[in-house]
């Protein structure tokens, strides 16, 4: 089986759902890793992507409760919080100079109306007219539409009017029904988490794609889960990226341990190569921690996220990374898994290329790299 | 080559603790957030009373050795190391793994002894094994910049062979991602394989990367700010366990990569989990906290696919779990 799925990797071919789950069951993960190696380098050329981004958590009050999270509250519970749009606009004009993406999430707070986040997107937007953002899962956007009573359609439209560029890929957890179940059962469905972004790629909104493993999901159900995703793929092209999200069990109901390194490696490199019409599978250096991140730019990943500034949802689950990393941080990982080291913006435009080694230019003055690119947009 | 050595898929662990008698060091090598100076109010020499209870706990664990080292404290002389030893032995039937090389180089050189000497009497006095720090990269051009006071290559290999010859087992060890290129770990590699060829004493060797943070080196290595990553470490392990035919074990050190970067060390030529480390204190000075509780150690090497079991100092399995 491994053999012929190789020849089919090496083609370029599709692998069916059985030579998926083969792949989460081979024992032999170098050949897995190659594998995955070949197809990443196929599509980008030796490059590997992070972004100057910034995380921010408008609250943590949230009607879901879902039984693996470690970050939500209730009102009036210690710990709860919620940063009115003027604090957002704060944060913000504090981080450093070059920011291009920002990702916001939050909880499905009880009371903040639709309105409220329509004015948080213009505010941001007015005064970071540059700044991609990428914000709401499509567990919030299921929100704003009941507590605006618009249809998904028109939810999505009017956040988009007012400054949403991209959306994240969170929420999705494990498709499976029955472990979806058991994990989350107040979350939306499966079917609905797909018809948003279904919905927001009509509209033209790009967005990631996630899955949070490693808990009580079977391999089978890791492989439903890529399947799903490719076959929405297929039908409107509007994934950016596919973020596969390593369980962190601590102050959490679910227990168990966590999923070993060698399976996060494995996670990776199966979704590279089983989401054949995706362009990026990223490394989340948050939930991988920096040098397990490395080694998965080796496995498939071109991607590993980026500067982030302020993590504050897996650190609650107990994660021991930093809650930022610098730029130069950035660059000497991927640098050092033998790729070229590109920031992207939100979007995925290329803004540097660091083709040379990075002290090779020290002293240049850090804004001014040898080789600037200019933004080359793929629409 | 692992599968050759190890063929039963038998991951080992030993539970020992750490304990560091002094943090005071006139080597203050330019790697390290541990040392003080004598004067520093940060300086202390651990007392006996809170020796006897760290060991109290370490037994209470089910642990079966403890790693005694300190720094090259310039107010101790030999009869306090060997009162020390005496005095657990005394107390305790626990193996004692303790004072790498630049210590016994400095207990020698300050009590006027040859290092055989020195390593005869705190063996009488109840040393069983030596552990394999301090040989940081054994090529003198790296020395040189790293720990200009520490002990040259010639005196770390010097202490281990003696040590070897009086029947002592000892492991090794490489810290790499500093400054050093290829070439030195090639030198380092052969240095140790021939002296394992001469000797046979070696138990493991166990490399590590410098961690960088709060150390007067990390200051100036700006361009990886992370130290050497995952991937480095990965083929170091892989290709000392290739070079290093002669050596039994190699080990993968949480402590230093995380939990999951050594499970990954398993399939890349490693086959130890190191110790538990109930207590640790000179790597998590250099701003890295990993934690694992014994639980947790069996739990991760079972998930990465392999069998646990705990281990003695000599590597002979204690317990499978």
């Amino acid at each position: 089986m491994l053999g012929r799925i190789e020849q089919k990797v090496l083609r370029g071919g599709r692998l069916t759902p059985e030579e998926a789950l083969a792949l989460f069951e081979t024992d032999d993960i170098h050949l897995l890793g190659r594998l995955a190696d070949t197809a990443a380098e196929r599509r980008s050329r030796g490059r590997a992507y992070f972004v100057q981004n910034r995380h921010i958590n408008h609250t943590n009050l949230c009607l879901n409760r879902c039984r693996f999270c470690a970050f939500s509250r209730s009102k009036g519970e210690r710990g709860a919080f919620e940063l009115s749009t003027e604090e957002v606009l704060e944060r913000l004009e504090g981080s450093p100079e070059g920011l291009s993406e920002l990702h916001m999430v939050g909880g499905l707070h009880p009371e903040w109306p639709f309105e409220h986040y329509l004015e948080l997107l213009r505010a941001v937007k007015e005064r970071f007219p540059r700044l991609g953002i990428k914000a709401f899962t499509a567990v919030e956007v299921d929100h704003f539409s009941r507590i605006s009573g618009l249809s998904l359609r028109e939810t999505l439209a009017r956040l988009k009017e007012s400054g949403l560029d991209l959306m994240p890929g969170g929420g999705a957890e494990i498709f499976s029904e029955g472990v979806r179940k058991r994990l989350c059962p107040e979350k939306i469905t499966a079917e609905r988490w797909l018809e948003v972004h279904r919905t927001a790629h009509e509209l033209g909104i790009r967005t990631n794609a996630t899955m949070l493993y490693g808990h009580i999901e079977s391999y089978a159900d890791r492989v439903d889960h890529m399947i799903r995703l490719r076959r929405l793929q297929d039908d409107t092209g509007g994934f950016q990226a596919f973020i596969p999200l390593s369980y962190h069990p601590f102050n959490t109901e679910i227990r168990g341990g966590r999923p070993s390194g060698i399976d996060d490696l494995r996670t990776i490199a199966v979704s590279r190569l089983v989401l054949d019409n995706f362009d990026h599978i990223k490394a989340y250096w948050v939930m991988l921690g920096e040098k397990l991140t490395q080694v998965a730019l080796l496995f498939g990943a071109d991607d590993i996220d980026g500067t982030v500034v302020e993590e504050k949802i897996t650190h609650a689950a107990g994660a021991l990374t930093s809650e930022g990393l610098t730029r130069e941080a950035l660059i000497g990982l991927i640098r050092g898994a033998g790729k070229v080291p590109v920031e992207r913006d939100a979007f995925y435009r290329e803004l540097n290329l660091y083709g040379d080694r990075y002290e090779d230019r020290q002293g240049d003055g850090a804004e001014a790299p040898d080789r600037f690119r200019t933004a080359r947009a793929r629409q | 080559m692992r599968k050759r050595l190890h063929p039963e898929g038998v991951v080992t662990f030993v539970v020992d603790r750490n304990i560091n008698y002094t943090n005071v060091c006139i080597n203050r090598c330019r790697f390290c957030a541990y040392y003080r100076g004598p004067d520093s109010p940060e300086a202390f020499v651990l007392g006996r009373d809170e020796l006897f209870r760290k060991i109290e706990e370490t037994l209470e664990e089910g642990g079966t050795q403890i790693l005694l080292q300190g720094g090259l404290h310039p107010g101790l002389d030999l009869s306090f190391y060997l009162e020390m030893l005496r005095s657990i032995k005394e107390r305790f039937d626990i193996n004692i793994h303790g004072f790498s090389p630049p210590e016994i180089h400095y207990i020698a050189g300050r009590a006027n002894l040859t290092v055989g000497e020195t390593l005869q009497s705190l063996r009488d006095a109840g040393l069983d094994s030596i552990p394999g720090g301090g040989a940081e990269i054994l090529s003198d051009r790296v020395r040189q910049v790293l720990s200009p006071r520490k002990i040259r290559s010639a005196e770390w290999l010097e202490v281990m062979e003696e040590a070897h010859r009086l029947g002592m087992r000892t492991t090794a060890t490489m810290m790499f991602g500093s400054v050093e290129g290829p070439e030195d770990i090639v030198e380092h590699l052969d240095a140790l394989r021939g002296l394992q060829d001469r000797t046979g004493g070696f138990t493991a060797f166990i490399p590590w990367s410098f961690q960088p943070k709060n150390t007067e080196l990390g200051e100036t290595v700006q361009d990886r700010p992370l130290g050497a990553g995952g991937a480095e470490y990965l083929r170091i392990v892989a290709v000392s366990r290739l070079y290093l035919d002669n050596f039994p074990n190699i080990q993968a050190s949480w402590v230093t990569q995380g939990i999951k970067m050594a499970q990954v060390a398993l399939r890349f030529g490693a086959n130890d989990f190191g110790s538990t480390m109930i207590e640790e204190n000179v790597v998590r000075a250099a701003g890295v906290s990993y934690r694992a509780s014994r639980r947790g150690i069996v739990d991760a090497i079972r998930s990465a696919g392999f069998k646990p079991a705990q281990r003695d100092t000599h590597y002979n399995i204690i317990r499978r779990l």
